[in-house]
């Protein structure tokens, strides 16, 4: 099923505006399957508001957000799809959703998109195991006969729950924490409670996973674990990445392709070094020095001249 | 006032003088709050005119009161440490179950208990009064938990439900003949549909505002049963609705009663007997689906919104699904709860369904601990049993005097009560959490990290 290559979010004309304010501005660019793609830039760029409007926390002023399953993006499928009313379309394996017009849970049940928050939002006082036996509701929803086979304690749920704790123990094992799955949440430490967090995304079996700075508030010795951990669900799970980071040297280091954004508007896409080298995103970051300023606006001068002659 | 109890008094003079200060400053705010209610009366002389009596030996008897108790508990260890909260003992697995058992064997020899130690005549009074009367608080108060507690919606207007239950059951046995077994189930769902219908507008809404519309809705419910005279009676309520029978069998002094059926002396008590195992069974039925429940994605789920309705959407949970889902199966027991008690009393009027009852509800939710069902159960016992018990206070009559009716001071002792329980204990009785499944033993979780929910 793991097909490497190919787009599997292609966001296009995304713009979102709040009152006078234009947080993004026609937005275009695409996660490819199999990748880790950064978005990252400075402070109030809109990164953010662009993972809000891929998860359905926002609906976007303007724009398609596409998503697909399985294959490589369809796009005749996306645009019978944009042209009808429908949500998502199937066609033999090709299975193609629209994402703005979805509503945020079916986004994650049906279109299989995980996220993360900026500010950890775990369940703080359910245990570490609850946490993770919650991410796995609708499967164990359907497994529970919607409650009804749960009630009488049928054998195929009681099945169906061992299943889902060994899941969830198996995640456990792997970002070492198997040692306090009945402590509560809100207990870990830390670092420890963002690799639970992302454990929890995992568990609702997604085809790409939205990390909002997973990185944030973490050691150098915890980045390195999470950098790992990012490229083992990348390489072991075949699990697309988005993540938002403002440490760079984790971007530099996991990320396949960066995108750049700067007050709503993308000003950079490539590869980590292509990215690294542009000259925009330096100016950006680390702001203009005069000089530089005199010289762009002499050269605009000339093109403006040029134009008029 | 708050820092003069953090900080800690050491010995000596500054202490002293501060201690001085802060009674002698409460002393004051008693004077100025005690003003208008205890300085002066309004009296009618003999000429028939109104006249104000001061009354300043009483302001100040007050206003020194007040002094007096506020030094003595600065200057003693009580103030001199933050307010003192226990936490109830960790029980383990085992004994938690042998007290369940014990409680459980308690509850079902309680009629007959009841019957051995007071005889006949006393029995009526402590089967009906305390054992039924605390047990239908039992059940609306695991009913409402689920709302409250598991899913942590405040829900203001819960006896609308109970209202639902009642009527249901009154106007479907008295016009259709229906029995009790079957309006049981029928008030339920009818219950379960209202819980849908008042879900529905109030989805969105979240703390305070998610209260109020709940208020209303208990309200509405209530003045449609008055206004709607035709069919509800309005205030008149409905009466001689059929009681319930022992599956078939009426407990009446009749050949085909079941006193007669069973060989037995014709006594009220048979009735008595049987209401409150009935009430029991439904309160036990209450209390094993939430236990299920919890333990269930459903029940997972109401409390991941309790905690985090953001998370649970990102985790493709359906908050709509599962707040309407708390709300119906909520109602359905408030449902169950009200065809009992159309049964018991067979006469239901809108009186029964007033606003009081929710807060009485609510309150025995709140002091139990949110999400605790042992806690509910405990509160609900102090809470109606301690409220029947004020009732027979006519023994304070030989210290205070004959004029003195206890009756009166019952709401008092009441809301002092429920003051004390929540500066010791402000999260409930029982306000860890249980977690629900665990890999190895399960431990509780401090009610520090269990969120409220939002509404």
């Amino acid at each position: 099923m793991e097909q490497r290559g190919g787009t599997i979010l292609a966001v296009e004309h995304l713009t979102m505006r709040f009152g006078g304010l234009l947080a993004v501005q026609d937005l275009s660019f695409s996660v490819e399957r199999g990748q880790i793609t950064a978005l990252i830039g400075p402070n109030g760029a809109g990164k953010t508001t662009v993972f809000n409007c891929i998860t359905g926390f926002y609906r976007p002023t303007q724009g398609r957000i596409a998503l697909t399953n399985g294959t490589p993006l369809s796009r005749p499928l996306l645009d019978r799809l944009t042209g009808s009313s429908l949500r998502h379309l199937r066609e033999g394996t090709n299975e193609v959703f629209l994402l703005e017009r979805m509503a945020g849970h079916e986004i994650t049940a049906k279109a299989h998109v995980a996220r993360t928050f900026q500010n950890i939002r775990l369940f703080s006082g359910m245990t570490c195991l609850e946490n993770l036996l919650v991410a796995q509701h609708n499967a164990l929803t359907r497994a529970s006969g919607y409650s009804v086979l749960g009630l009488i304690g049928a054998p195929s749920w009681r099945a169906a729950e061992a299943r889902s704790i060994e899941r969830a123990s198996a995640w456990l094992e792997r970002i070492g924490l198997i040692g306090r799955a009945d402590d509560p949440a809100g207990d870990l430490p830390y670092g420890d409670q963002r690799r639970l967090e992302i454990a929890r995304a995992m568990l609702t079996d997604p085809v790409l996973l939205c990390l909002d700075e997973p990185a944030a508030g973490l050691n150098p010795r915890e980045s390195a674990a999470l950098s790992a951990l990012l490229r083992t669900i990348r390489d072991a799970d075949g699990v697309s990445i988005l993540l938002i980071e403002h440490d760079m040297s984790v971007v530099m280091e996991i990320s396949d392709h960066i995108v750049v954004l700067e007050y709503g508007l993308k000003i950079s896409d490539g590869s980590p070094e292509s990215v690294r080298d542009d000259p925009k995103v330096i100016a950006a970051y680390l702001g203009v020095d005069d000089a530089e300023v005199a010289g762009a606006e002499a050269e605009l001068d000339a093109t403006v001249a040029g134009r008029s002659t | 006032m708050r820092d003069a109890r953090n900080k800690p008094l050491a010995s000596g003079r500054p202490a002293t003088i501060a201690a001085f200060k802060d009674a002698a400053l409460v002393g004051l705010a008693t004077l100025g709050l005690g003003f208008p209610i205890l300085a002066y009366r309004t009296e009618q002389n003999i000429s028939n005119q109104l006249i104000i009596e001061p009354r300043w030996a009483l302001a100040f008897s007050f206003a020194g009161l007040a002094f007096a108790l506020r030094l003595a508990w600065l200057m003693t260890s009580a103030g001199r440490s933050s307010i003192p909260t226990w936490s109830m003992p960790v029980l383990s697995k085992r004994a938690g179950d042998t007290i369940s058992r014990a409680g459980l064997g308690i509850l079902l020899a309680y009629p007959f208990l009841a019957l051995w130690i007071t005889g006949p005549g006393g029995a009526i009074k402590w089967i009906d009064n305390f054992g039924i009367q605390i047990l239908i608080y039992v059940m609306l108060g695991w009913g409402l938990n689920i709302v409250v507690g598991l899913a942590g919606l405040l829900d203001l207007g819960y006896v609308a439900f109970y209202a639902v239950g009642a009527y249901t059951t009154a106007l479907l046995s008295t016009h259709f003949g229906l029995s009790f077994w079957l309006c049981l189930p029928l008030a339920g769902m009818f219950a379960a549909l209202w819980g849908v219908l008042l879900g529905f507008p109030v989805l969105r809404l979240r703390g305070d505002y998610l209260a109020i519309v709940t208020l209303a809705f208990g309200e509405i419910i209530r003045l449609v049963l008055i206004n709607w005279v035709d069919v509800t009676g309005g205030y008149a309520g409905i009466s001689s609705i059929p009681r319930p029978t022992f599956f078939g069998i009426p407990f009446n002094a009749t050949e085909t009663g079941f006193a007669a059926t069973f060989g037995l002396e014709f006594t009220p008590l048979h009735r008595l007997f049987f209401l409150f195992y009935l009430i029991l069974a439904l309160a036990l039925l209450t209390n094993w689906v939430t236990i299920r429940l919890r333990r269930l994605p459903i029940g997972r789920a109401w409390e991941a919104l309790r905690e985090d309705e953001i998370a649970a959407k990102a985790l493709g949970i359906d908050t709509v699904i599962t707040k309407l889902t708390a709300f119906a199966i909520g109602a359905m027991f408030g449902g169950f709860a009200g065809a009992f008690i159309a049964a018991r009393q067979a006469f239901i009027s809108p009186e029964m369904f007033v606003f009081m009852e929710s807060a009485v509800i609510l309150a025995i939710v709140v002091l139990g601990g949110m999400g605790s069902q042992i806690g509910v159960a405990i509160a609900a016992i102090v809470m109606v049993g301690g409220t029947e018990l004020l009732r027979e206070l006519d023994w304070l009559k030989a210290i205070f005097g004959k004029d003195f009716d206890p009756t009166q001071y019952r709401m008092l002792l009441f809301g002092l009560a429920m003051v004390a329980i929540m500066i010791w204990k402000p999260r409930g009785l029982i306000s860890n959490r249980e977690p629900t499944i665990a890999l190895g033993a399960k431990k509780s979780i401090s009610s520090s990290l269990v969120r409220e929910g939002h509404g």
